[in-house]
């Protein structure tokens, strides 16, 4: 039993109403009648172990605010498995020891059971082998005992974090629908050259998660010098496969068989106004005509609809972007009016199709170096892509279904 | 070529050249090696015999007449100040030095080889750098101070001396961090720091060249003939944070802009010389492309960049690596498994709607 003398804050200390000794009229009146005397009531029990709100009527009014922060992950850690057979073994585990302190209360086998609960919640039946696994991921990542390619591309983090993360996004709050997915072909280089919209990048994440989930590929996106300059986005961006939008780094994750993802048409695209959208910008000087003319790899076009609608951008401030040294300053209709919650995008519905594979490999060598027929290309793949948006929107019920 | 070769080694008095010299004295091809420092080497040089002569005036013309030197390796490139004082003395020590050297070399007529040991600093760190640089690449920004500066002006001057003597095979090896439990240099009393500061929201790639792969490089290129400018460099990359987790040691982030002013600080304790192309190398990174030191200059490296700095990590303090033990200790109570990669957690939802 908790031996510390409680002085009840109001009464200095004098016994009397509220002195602690027995409870109040209010307590005794919300407590059962037939319920078993308390042995204590007076005495708060301290922090006992497991004392979960159903366990006794009569909890003064003091006792549910004393618990303590040890105590509550430890519930929370019991509730979950209550379903299972032997919660009653927990629960009854639970009761005893009142008063001794908080952890000494609950049994190192409690503790055991109710991570085996959690493994096997969060792992399924075949749990010690999963966390066995998990383990080993942790240790390799404490370790750094895992490789990155050239471009600082960690797959494994890849894989399992930022794909992971994104998945939901693009599953359930885009509902993004993927047509022609066949188009991108199983292996070898190949340049997915797609609109860009939306503000904010999102379109290269969930084309990469799209494309990942799809074909099990993962697609190099090409960033602008802007990505890499910025902390944390750009460590990220190199982790999650991105390098330097560059003919050389083009070509030569191009030449090493890489699925590489471009938006020629960069901040022009992304940041357009919303009166604008599904208005394709310029393609850049077609330096991706030349990459893939070089490295004879096919260009795949994709149309993305629904990114435009994710922040509407309806304005600018232009000499705070200038002053930033970044290409604008959106504004939305939520953002910055709404602050943080402005930042969620609306949920727009998204359809991603891939186009048929423009080949290059049938041009002659020097055809990169062809100014006109660089063109050419350009043209057609930005062609393409228009025209499908077009067919694409007319398709779409609405904006959000 | 053959027996019968004389080779004069710049910058002796430095552990790297003095290695050097004694590896190339041992070399049977190789008939007398001469050292040549302003200040008399640190340890025993063995059968290298010592010039003590300054680069940096015309006595070396003569030295190299005298000797009959046919192979010159300038060693002398200096990437810290430290022993030699201030920043100018530097300055004058790397490209004066060279140019006289170069001027040296250009008047005698039994020379036939040039080694030059520059640096992949040469190619700057910045974010518009691609991502592996070929040896045809130039910095993004031209390096304006510093290391980085003279190293491309000492190339500079190699550039125009092999244009001037065609007869003579230049060699220009830019090798990568040179990193190994013996090597003193800034980015090695980086690593030996007891709290490692990095740069905040950024995780440079790193490359990391062996010592010892250095001396056989640069014995290498002395013993074949192979003319041109070659990066060298261990296999594979390193991120910072894997590498520091890799050594176990405690880091700190730092904000960028705070970055340099931590690194004067720290350098006037005299703990570490975070220089400005340090810092925005450990901002940005760097990779350099080694396939023309395979495929021409015949090269191949003993130690990968992990391994190398695996031999680095294992030279300092041992870390705690608390929560690896713990982790460590859990694990063995589960069943070994056979492939460790993960399945896919199935909390965030199925693959696919």
């Amino acid at each position: 039993m908790a031996d510390a003398e409680i002085i009840p804050i109001g009464t200095r200390g004098q016994p009397g109403r509220g002195a602690g000794k027995r409870p109040s009229a209010a307590a005794r009146d919300l407590a059962p009648k037939s319920g078993t005397p308390r042995k204590t009531p007076a005495r708060k029990p301290g922090p006992a172990a497991g004392d979960a709100p159903d366990a006794s009527g009569g909890v003064a009014p003091g006792e549910v605010a004393e618990e303590t922060a040890a105590e509550r992950p430890a519930r929370t850690l019991k509730e979950r498995p209550a379903a299972e057979p032997d919660a009653e073994q927990a629960a009854a585990a639970r009761t005893e020891g009142r008063g001794l302190s908080p952890l000494a209360g609950i049994p190192a086998g409690d503790w055991l059971a109710a991570f085996q609960h959690a493994s096997k919640e969060l792992f399924g039946d075949q749990w010690e082998p999963q966390l066995a696994r998990f383990l080993a991921f942790l240790r390799r990542r404490l370790t750094g005992e895992y490789a990155v390619d050239e471009y600082g591309f960690d797959a494994e983090v890849t894989e399992r974090f930022f794909m992971a993360a994104l998945r939901p996004v693009a599953q359930k709050w885009f509902r993004i629908e993927v047509r022609g997915i066949d188009n991108i072909p199983a292996e070898g280089g190949a340049l997915v050259v797609s609109n860009h919209s939306g503000t904010v990048p999102v379109d290269g994440l969930m084309t990469m998660v799209s494309i990942h989930d799809h074909t099990g590929r993962f697609l190099r996106p090409l960033g602008a010098d802007l990505v890499f300059r910025l902390p944390l986005v750009g460590s990220v961006a190199r982790k999650g496969g991105a390098t330097l939008a560059c003919s050389e780094d083009a070509e030569r994750m191009l030449r090493g068989g890489e699925l590489v993802g471009v938006w020629p048409e960069g901040f022009k695209g992304i940041g357009k106004p919303f009166s604008e959208r599904y208005k394709l910008q310029r393609f850049g000087r077609g330096g991706f005509v030349s990459a893939a003319l070089r490295t004879g790899v096919p260009i795949v076009p994709l149309s993305v609809v629904g990114a435009e609608e994710i922040y509407p951008l309806v304005g600018n401030i232009p000499s705070l972007a200038r002053l930033l040294g970044v290409p604008y300053i959106p504004i939305t209709p939520l953002f910055p009016l709404l602050g943080p919650l402005g930042l969620v995008p609306l949920p727009s519905k998204w359809l991603l199709e891939f186009g048929e594979p423009i080949r290059t490999d049938e041009y002659d060598a020097g055809a990169a170096e062809d100014p006109m027929l660089v063109f050419n290309v350009t043209d057609q793949v930005r062609e393409t892509i228009q025209q499908t948006l077009y067919s694409l929107l007319m398709q779409r019920e609405s904006v959000f279904r | 070529m053959g027996a019968g070769r004389t080779v004069l080694v710049t910058g002796v008095s430095r552990d790297l050249g003095r290695t050097l010299a004694r590896t190339l004295a041992a070399d049977p091809g190789i008939d007398r090696v001469i050292g040549v420092d302003v200040i008399p080497p640190r340890g025993d040089l063995g059968d290298v015999a010592f010039v003590r002569a300054d680069i940096r005036n015309p006595i070396i013309a003569k030295v190299i007449a005298k000797e009959d030197v046919d192979t010159v390796v300038h060693m002398s490139v200096i990437a810290t100040p430290g022993s030699a004082g201030a920043r100018g003395t530097m300055k004058e020590l790397n490209v004066i030095g060279t140019m006289q050297l170069l001027a040296a070399c250009q008047k005698a007529e039994g020379l036939r080889t040039l080694v030059v040991k520059s640096s992949t600093t040469a190619y700057g760190a910045s974010s518009r750098d691609p991502a592996m640089f070929t040896e045809d690449m130039e910095p993004r920004r031209p390096a304006r101070t510093g290391y980085a500066k003279d190293v491309v002006e000492v190339e500079q001057y190699v550039r125009g001396f092999a244009r001037r003597r065609p007869d003579v095979t230049v060699t220009l090896l830019r090798c990568a961090n040179v990193i190994g439990p013996r090597v003193v240099s800034p980015l090695a009393s980086y690593f030996r720091l007891p709290m490692i500061p990095t740069v905040l929201g950024f995780d440079p790639r790193l490359q990391f060249l062996h010592e010892t792969d250095l001396y056989r490089v640069l014995r290498h290129a002395v013993r074949e003939d192979r003319g041109g400018t070659f990066n060298v460099a261990g296999d594979g990359l390193l991120m910072l944070s894997q590498a520091l987790r890799r050594a176990g040691r405690p880091n700190a982030p730092v904000p960028g802009f705070a970055f340099g002013s931590l690194g004067s600080a720290l350098k006037s304790v005299r703990r570490a010389d975070l220089s400005p192309e340090l810092v925005a190398f450990l901002t940005y990174g760097r990779g350099v492309d080694t396939t023309r030191m395979r495929s021409e200059l015949g090269f191949e490296p003993q130690y990968s960049t992990s391994s190398a700095f695996a031999e680095f990590a294992a030279s300092l303090p041992p870390a705690a690596r608390r929560t690896e033990r713990v982790l460590g200790s859990l694990a063995e109570r589960l069943p070994a498994v056979d492939d460790d990669r993960p399945a896919q957690l199935t909390l965030a939802g199925g693959t696919d709607g």
